[in-house]
């Protein structure tokens, strides 16, 4: 094993907690754990965004999707970032100026409806858990690959970091915490990506996609996991295959992956609805996850929120730049998890493989390994916060006066049901769960959020309506896509892929609804418009 | 404090004497109190602002969302080499992220002009 992991991995999490607990000196009041009291400046700010941000899926995933499929999936990190922008453009300011806490408080705000305000809540809980599960899983599956330890104690152990990090320090501390783990996953991908590229320029530029077909670099073994065909041969579980240096790399029955022209070129693999929908997904999506949300309240204005949210696309799509070259280069040195399929470990894989198992290339590792711990840390800890923060409220019903002993209450209940899960649930696919956690983000509350900012005419009804036709059916999608038979043809994609569905259709149903009920359209929308979009110097109270 | 006791010195300052004057402003009134001319103002900024988000909105669209469409009625587009890569890969994989964080960086100076103009209609002194 790497010697310099275990000493990495540590100083991570002593950072983490270290930072929590000097947060903890000036978390005081409940203001202080929910919001951190409204008073963190924008570039903290937007850094914890960031952190916060960019999970597993993207530190991780985006790189094994890459090295997987090529061209086709760039619209996962690209789409990650462009939600920034529709955020920017549709939610953000007048969302920090409705003054709510939450989602469930912007849906009390806007429509004034106690039973909306219940079924904002449930949505919080599903999207949150549905984000956090694979978070853990993604946890317990780099603990594995890298320490050959078991899965659980990975996912308890993160689960655990977590908990306390959000029971004892509130947001106040998460968002340091959060701006260090943004600055640590940025390093962590951009420093040895210097060294991996130098290193490809002196083994004479590689060609990524040879003519002949991908080969192995050096002298390869592969365990087959799987009973599987390999080049009309079959190959049992526990097999050992053994290539030499510049063998064609094989294609396994059992591993989807994307060879030649369909790597490199649009449309290999796959249609033009999956890619819309995706499109839709992630652009629409980013503004209805609950723990980002959440951070908009702790900007001091509407103005500010904006300005945040810009220096958030800025820094998301910075690093965006990053997994790209680690998908491409894993082209050349890490062929054979094309063969074995974790290729979500290529980040995690390619620093030895590229460089050799010398200081430089396991030093370089245990950085990549840290960077992996801060995406699960940071993103488990911001969702913790959301989901915390509406069982706090909603659930437990302790309302804004609530003591911070019942923040901590509902902290650990909120904490133990996506821990139970993951560990029981262990082979659901990373960043497939991410993207339906995004599909049923933008089928229920960027409806919910859009309508309610920008139409006057939006009802309580036509809200929940909106929410359980659109909402409900994305959900009903992601259970039978995680739990149903598998599908193949049109329904595969209508259920895989259901954004480009289930978001027109929850804007449809949300407009109807509220068009037929127009009677129930608040007294005071006018007044509530004032207050979401002019500016804070010309508040009249 | 007594009744005969001179009443405690405050100090003048302009600025502070305009700020308790505003909300006497008829504009001011109009918003505060939601009469017609002020409903009518609120809804001028929200339509300028839902207008300019939609705009840019339609500018990423047509710029990133017609990617996909072009790709696959012109593959020849798609096998295009810029500095020995092929364009798909550098727009979405490279400029993609430039060109949102440009949209994004349009709106926020539009959006504070927006709100800007809207101040000093409402600030506006009677004429």
């Amino acid at each position: 094993m790497n010697p310099y992991l275990l000493p990495g991995l540590i100083v991570v999490v002593l950072v983490t907690v270290g930072i929590g607990a000097y947060g903890l000196r000036f978390a005081r009041t409940t203001s202080d754990f929910l919001v951190a009291s409204r008073s963190v400046s924008p570039a903290w700010n937007a850094a914890a965004i960031s952190g916060e941000y960019l999970s597993a899926a993207s530190f991780l995933g985006v790189a094994g999707l890459i090295l997987r499929y090529g061209v086709d999936v760039l619209w996962y990190p690209v789409g990650f970032a462009a939600g920034y922008l529709a955020l920017l453009l549709f939610v953000a300011a007048p969302l920090r100026r409705s003054g709510a806490f939450t989602l469930p408080d912007f849906c009390q705000v806007r429509l004034r409806s106690l039973p909306l305000r219940r079924l904002a809540s449930v949505f919080v809980v599903f999207i949150g858990c549905l984000y956090l599960v694979p978070q853990l899983q993604g946890a317990g599956l780099t603990f594995t690959t890298i320490t050959g330890g078991s899965y659980a104690w990975g996912a308890l152990l993160v689960g655990a970091v977590v908990t306390a990090n959000v029971a004892l320090g509130g947001m106040r501390a998460i968002t340091f915490v959060q701006a260090f783990q943004y600055w640590l996953k940025l390093t962590a991908l951009a420093v040895p990506v210097i060294f991996l590229i130098l290193q490809w320029q002196s083994d004479g530029r590689p060609q990524v996609t040879p003519p002949a077909g991908t080969t192995f670099p050096a002298a390869t073994s592969v365990v087959v996991s799987q009973d599987a065909v390999v080049d009309g041969q079959v190959v049992h579980k526990g097999d050992e295959l053994h290539f030499p240096a510049g063998a064609a790399v094989p294609q396994v029955s059992t591993v989807d992956a994307t060879f030649g022209d369909g790597w490199l070129l649009p449309g290999g693999n796959t249609t033009l609805f999956a890619t819309y929908s995706l499109i839709l997904a992630t652009f629409l999506g980013t503004m209805g996850l609950p723990h980002v949300l959440v951070r908009f309240y702790t900007n001091p204005n509407g103005a500010s929120a904006r300005r945040t949210t810009l220096v958030v696309l800025a820094l998301v799509g910075l690093f965006y730049l990053l997994p790209t070259l680690y998908g491409v280069l894993g082209r050349v040195y890490t062929p054979q998890l094309l063969m074995t399929g974790h290729t979500d470990a290529v980040v995690l894989t390619l620093p030895e493989a590229a460089l050799g198992a010398g200081h430089l290339g396991r030093l370089l590792g245990a950085l990549v390994t840290a960077g992996a711990l801060a995406a699960f840390l940071s993103t488990s800890s911001g969702l913790l916060t959301s989901v915390a923060g509406v069982v706090f409220t909603d659930v437990l019903h302790a309302g804004r006066t609530g003591s911070v002993r019942d923040f901590r209450v509902a902290t650990l209940l909120a904490a133990s049901v996506p821990i139970a899960l993951s560990l029981y649930v262990s082979n659901m696919d990373v960043s497939r769960v991410v993207g339906l956690a995004f599909a049923v983000a933008a089928s229920s509350f960027c409806p919910l959020l859009v309508l309610g900012i920008w139409w006057r005419k939006l009802t309580d009804f036509g809200a929940i309506v909106g929410l359980l036709v659109g909402g409900g059916a994305s959900i009903a999608a992601v259970l039978l896509t995680v739990l149903g038979p598998p599908l193949s043809g049109w329904p595969a994609q209508l259920i895989g892929q259901p954004a480009a569905w289930t978001v027109p259709l929850a804007f449809l149903a949300m407009i109807i609804g509220s068009l037929l009920t127009s009677r129930r359209v608040p007294a005071d929308v006018g007044a509530l418009m004032l207050r979401l979009h002019a500016p804070e110097s010309l508040r009249i109270i | 404090m007594d009744g005969d006791q001179a009443p405690r010195r405050t100090r003048v300052v302009l600025g502070e004497v305009a700020a308790r004057r505003r909300p006497t402003d008829r504009t001011h009134a109009d918003l505060a109190e939601q009469t017609p001319v002020g409903e009518a103002l609120v809804k001028g900024l929200v339509r300028a602002q839902l207008a300019l988000a939609l705009r840019l909105a339609l500018v990423v669209v047509t710029g990133l969302g017609a990617l996909p469409l072009l790709f696959a009625v012109a593959p020849g587009v798609g096998s295009v080499k810029v500095f020995g890569i092929y364009l798909p890969w550098v727009l979405l994989g490279v400029l993609s992220f430039p060109f949102l964080v440009g949209v994004g960086w349009a709106y926020v100076r539009w959006a504070e002009r927006n709100e800007q103009d809207f101040i000093a209609l409402i600030r506006k002194p009677e004429q």
